[in-house]
């Protein structure tokens, strides 16, 4: 995903690819991952990493919200007071988000009817509120473009993870548009047809994401000493 | 740069001009999209009837199929009798045409108060039946609404001419929980309602039963761990019923003579 | 009777953090003292309170389908409601401003420790949420409402403040230390959830 989104940007400006550049797209994978390590966003991660494919809407809007508050944000970043910048960002944010859903509501309407549900968890998403005050206010229009894939990169793939993980223990299987539902394990184990196995319906509820996050932070530190805090 | 950025006048300016821009943006996207979203709200309407009476329609041919199928779309009031008659092509701007009842709104607007079967003030109310000719079969569909464990969730159920045995239903949800409530949305719950039948006598007249129970014909086997979910399914059929059982014995008597 | 059941529902049932994840990023990040904990939780307290009611007035008497009628009979059809979105948010953003400028002034102590996290409260998902509610689960009055933000407020506060005590308690144990900090706090709150989902169901 992040290098399609490399090579749209590449006839721009060669410039983009320094180093600098890209550590901006790469650290929030890892280093300074959005959820794990700068504890942003975490609301929306949790509330719809049920099913693999919320995930994977829910993701795609924050890419695509982020590139736009941050690219405009950072436009906008030698006219904007001070003192009422978090509005300016929010009224940003939210005529964005609010203008997507019209717009996909009047040609898209089956898209819109899965995506008007996280509207609201999309405004108020602080991954995208985050980046706006710490970076785009601060940094030209094209290192916040990379700023904003990367740390929407870095969000989608706890997400995806997360969701993975609860569907397949919670469900038994994954549901994929076109394809129905992917089962993995047979179906003669399940109890209800006489086998040993029971989905864990507990996975499903709210609080086995938290300790799913958790179980990826302690996964993630392990291999990265440097993120392990003191206490 | 000349200007000071941070004193009063300029903030207050850059506000003045934000709202303004901002305003009007969304206010053009809005207008300028209403009619493409309403008709699109229409078609989707049409598909969940269509859906109801097991016919398979998609958002480019609902309007064709809806004029196929459904044959008279008839307003009644609580009391089951008939207000208002429409045939013909659906106008979705004719506020008399009972296509256009927005049950969803009139549900919000007002709520049972809890435990209690009946809705808030369904004197005032409005309820639309769509009469449906599929293959020569004459079916009643009957939408519904009402609360799951998260928020709203909505269906249509079709019945037989007999206007007691159920020919099939659809059901829909805002946020129930994927994988456990959401799941009424799904075939497989759905098909259980089609063949049962209904009560004679309130007021339950049909139950949505925890998952796993044993069920009859007046009774189907909710989501397992949607129990909520499928609390409010039992509450929204019992409760539009009530409504259009009145309307159809009505109308079987009507027969009869 | 009516508003102690919104206000316990709020607290227990419908807890903002444990049934619906709500405002997990400040919760995370603020909760290493039971003192900023509870300053936090107190000024989320204080803006829902406030803004709850506001976006109800807003939303009964402005932004509803035909909620213009009290200014002429001709607005019936008008729906602002596309704008109910920014318009909360408006709201909450200067409510929140107004509350950074109270602290800053009589409290520059917790200023001190709330740091960035004040400005981000405009966007504690809480909040937003509890305007969200509100709009959806369609209150009779404003005095329900009230009650309504108000309890989900407690029961914000009590979550954070009860989480902030666990960790100033649990660093004095061998967590192991990658899960030190943040994971162990993820994997509290879920066990915290788990016990509060014996919560669901209860009628009041």
């Amino acid at each position: 995903m992040s290098t399609e989104n490399n090579t749209a940007v590449e006839p721009k400006r060669e410039s983009l690819f320094s180093k600098n550049n890209r550590k901006l797209l790469k650290d929030p994978l890892d280093d300074s991952n959005p959820i794990t390590v700068q504890v942003l966003g975490i609301c929306s991660a949790l509330a719809i990493t049920v099913q693999l494919q919320q995930a994977v809407i829910m993701s795609l809007s924050v890419l695509f919200v982020m590139i736009g508050g941050n690219v405009i944000i950072s436009l906008l970043r030698n006219f904007v007071p001070d003192r009422i910048r978090i509005i300016v960002q929010l009224v940003v944010v939210a005529s964005l988000v609010i203008i997507v859903d019209q717009v996909l509501k009047a040609f898209q309407p089956d898209i819109s009817e899965k995506l008007s549900v996280f509207v609201g968890l999309i405004i108020t998403n602080c991954i995208i509120m985050g980046r706006l005050e710490a970076f785009a206010l601060g940094n030209k229009p094209g290192p916040s473009m990379l700023d904003a894939i990367g740390n929407a990169m870095g969000y989608a793939w706890i997400l995806l993870v997360v969701s993975i993980v609860r569907e397949i223990f919670g469900s038994g299987a994954i549901s994929l548009p076109g394809m129905g539902q992917v089962k993995f394990l047979p179906t003669s184990w399940f109890i209800s047809e006489g086998g040993f196995y029971e989905n864990n319906n507990l996975m499903i509820l709210p609080p086995m994401a938290l300790i799913t996050v958790g179980l990826i932070i302690w996964i993630q530190r392990s291999r990265n000493a440097s993120l392990i805090e003191e206490n | 740069m000349a200007i000071n950025k941070n004193g009063t006048g300029y903030t207050f300016g850059f506000a003045i001009v934000m709202v303004i821009v901002v305003g009007a943006a969304l206010a053009v996207t809005s207008m300028s999209l209403k009619p493409r979203q309403q008709a699109n709200a229409a078609d989707k309407k049409m598909m969940d009837i269509l859906g109801a009476i097991q016919v398979e329609s998609t958002r480019d041919n609902a309007k064709e199929m809806f004029a196929q199928y459904v044959t008279t779309r008839i307003a009644i009031d609580a009391t089951g009798g008939q207000v208002s008659l429409k045939q013909g092509d659906v106008d979705t701007k004719d506020s008399t045409d009972p296509f256009n009842i927005d049950i969803k709104k009139d549900y919000r607007a007002n709520k049972p108060a809890k435990g209690d079967l009946a809705w808030g003030n369904a004197n005032a109310l409005t309820f639309p039946v769509f009469e449906c000719d599929k293959e020569g079969e004459r079916l009643y569909v009957v939408p519904m609404v009402g609360t799951g464990l998260w928020g709203p969730i909505w269906g249509y159920v079709a019945m037989q001419g007999d206007m007691k045995t159920i020919y099939g239903a659809t059901f829909d949800h805002k946020t129930e929980t994927p994988g456990l409530g959401a799941e009424i949305k799904e075939g497989f719950f759905t098909e259980k309602f089609a063949g049962k039948t209904l009560e004679e006598v309130g007021p339950t007249y049909f139950s949505v039963l925890k998952g796993g129970a044993i069920t009859n014909e007046h009774s189907v086997d909710g989501i397992t761990g949607g129990t909520i979910t499928s609390k409010g399914v039992d509450e929204m059929l019992n409760r539009t019923m009530g409504i259009y059982l009145k309307y159809f014995n009505n109308a079987s008597q009507r027969a009869e003579r | 009777m009516e508003y102690l059941s919104i206000f316990v529902k709020g607290i227990f049932v419908e807890n903002m953090i444990f049934a619906y994840f709500l405002g997990m990023c400040s919760y995370l990040a603020v909760s290493k003292t039971v003192k900023t904990a509870n300053g936090l939780g107190l000024a989320v307290i204080f803006v829902l309170g406030i803004t709850v009611p506001i976006n109800y007035l807003l939303e009964n008497f402005v932004l509803k389908e035909g909620a213009l009628t009290w200014l002429s009979e001709d607005y019936a059809n008008v729906d602002l409601s596309f704008l109910s979105f920014i318009m909360f948010i408006a709201v909450i953003a200067s409510m929140v401003q107004l509350v950074e400028m109270i602290v800053e002034k009589f409290a520059p102590a917790l200023y001190g420790a709330l740091g960035i996290f004040l400005p981000l409260i405009a966007v504690n998902c809480s909040i937003l949420g509890g305007a969200l509610f509100m709009q959806e689960r369609q209150y009779p009055s404003i005095g329900e409402a009230t009650v309504f933000g108000l309890g989900s407020g407690v029961g914000w506060w009590l979550a954070i403040v009860a989480i902030a005590a666990i960790r100033e308690k649990i660093r004095y144990s061998h967590v192991p230390a990658p899960l030190r900090g943040l994971g162990i706090t993820f994997i509290i709150t879920g066990l915290m959830g788990i016990a509060f989902m014996s919560f669901m169901g209860i009628e009041i």
